[in-house]
């Protein structure tokens, strides 16, 4: 099943755990925001997402379907 | 394995009871709190909640849909008061006996106090949302004058936020540099000095020998013989390990549930998040973590251990934490110490913003933060790849 992530930039804070988890997928730069790379990254990195999702300490990124 | 009791319902424990259901896990899982609320994240409780943004149920840590896929078994507003490591039989305190073939023990810690200011109304640790909503609600009343005792982390966070609150505080730390045996010298005195930006009234190299009052705290009486007026007293001079009720269970304690190098106190039985000690091969030496991404990398590590078997890889995390003080966002990754060598790598103390990285015996061991979040993460994934001192100092050229 295809997914789409999701991140509610009012509650980021650009902690980039996400980063460290899954680096293909988020990329926190210079200016300190978070950026997404890949918005439906499949299933080969869905065990990387799914913790991306867990450890972002302000639960600020979710999945949606398709 | 066909049931697993889960013995601690915070953040460590919830993770790894998710982990359990992740990897495919169908059998019982018995949830053990000592608290009754249901599951709960604690950073927000020395910021948001305190500063009264968030109200209680934004830091539920599952909504109800959530906690439902789980099929948890409950025994909230129990403590654990025994355990037998051989038949991984848990006593409550109410006297049930639960045996299963799996335990998870995620007890967590519990902060010190101040011996004789107990009973005193006006004082307060801060580890539970209860604890919090109290010193939110005496933070409500605008009291005259806030005393905090200890300047770690948490005593940071909850000056910071009753500064942001308008409250007068006054912070007293035992220590001449703040954090000196986490940060160094340098960086300690960096955190310090962004608390006078703010209008804190820092007093450092100097004890509580009393606290003072009738019914309620009226003074703090510090060991140079200085008398503080205070109204509200927070005390953060940190916390034990819950290991009590592993008394006899014939686990080894020391200052932590001991474990081997993949989570295991005993056969069947594994530990996760502040209460569990373990030899961090990266690091080679035994740590014990008081982190939030610990107590969640841990009770995964700890629910994959419980079902592997023997074949698993040892748990060698760089441990992370942040701390949100002011308009600052403090962050730490690896272990770093006093006698470390320190390298600005961007930035500047005193502008705020900047990174550091540690080195010791020839290797990167930490990087700090100061609204540097990329630069952490950058410098904590060498951390993780065992890199060198060098290596790390050709990197921070690389990028400058």
């Amino acid at each position: 099943m295809s997914y789409r992530i999701v991140v509610d930039f009012d509650l980021c804070e650009s902690n980039a755990i996400c980063m460290q988890v899954a680096p293909e997928v988020f990329e926190v730069r210079d200016d300190d925001f978070l950026y997404i790379l890949d918005e439906t990254p499949g299933d080969d990195l869905r065990g990387k997402v799914d913790e991306a999702v867990q450890r972002c300490p302000k639960q600020a990124i979710s999945l949606a379907e398709g | 394995m066909k049931s697993v009791t889960v013995v601690g319902a915070s953040l460590a424990g919830m993770r790894a009871a998710e982990s359990l259901r992740r990897e495919g896990f169908d059998g019982t899982i018995t949830v053990v709190g000592d608290e009754t609320d249901a599951p709960y994240d604690r950073p927000p409780l020395s910021k948001q909640v305190l500063a009264g943004e968030w109200e209680p149920q934004r830091i539920a840590l599952y909504d109800d849909a959530a906690l439902a896929d789980l099929r948890l078994t409950w025994r909230l507003g129990t403590r654990a008061a025994g355990f037998e490591a051989d038949s991984r039989a848990v006593t409550l305190a109410d006297g049930e006996r639960l045996a299963a073939d799996g335990v998870v023990i995620a007890t967590g810690a519990r902060t010190r106090t101040l011996r004789g200011s107990e009973d005193l109304a006006g004082v307060y640790t801060l580890r539970t949302l209860a604890d919090s909503l109290a010193i939110r609600s005496e933070f409500e009343a605008t009291p005259g004058r806030v005393v905090v005792v200890g300047a770690g982390f948490i005593g940071a966070e909850v000056a910071a936020t009753a500064r942001g609150r308008g409250l007068d505080v006054t912070m007293v730390e035992m220590a001449e540099t703040p954090l000196e045996r986490v940060l160094g010298a340098l960086l300690g005195r960096v955190c310090a000095e962004v608390h006078v930006d703010h209008g804190v009234d820092l007093r450092l190299g100097v004890g509580v020998a009393a606290i003072g009052g009738g019914h309620r705290v009226e003074q703090v009486v510090l060991t140079d013989g200085t008398r503080l007026d205070a109204d509200v007293v927070i005390v953060g001079v940190g916390v034990i390990p819950n290991t009590d009720w592993l008394e006899g269970s014939g686990l080894q304690i020391d200052n932590g549930v001991v474990c081997d190098e993949t989570c295991l106190a005993a056969p069947g039985v594994v530990a996760a998040g502040d209460v569990a000690r373990w030899p961090n091969r990266l690091f080679g030496q035994s740590m014990r973590v008081e982190h939030w991404d610990n107590a969640i990398e841990q009770g995964m590590a700890a629910a994959r251990r419980l079902l592997a078997g023997d074949a698993v890889e040892p748990f060698t995390p760089v441990p992370w934490f942040w701390s949100d003080q002011y308009d600052r966002k403090i962050q730490l990754a690896g272990r770093s110490g006093p006698d470390d060598e320190v390298q600005i790598v961007t930035g500047s103390p005193a502008e705020r913003r900047f990174a550091a990285i540690y080195g010791r015996a020839g290797r990167i061991v930490a990087v700090l933060g100061f609204n540097r979040p990329r630069h952490v993460m950058q410098y904590r994934r060498l951390i993780a790849a065992g890199a060198s001192w060098d290596e790390a100092l050709e990197f921070a050229r690389s990028q400058a």
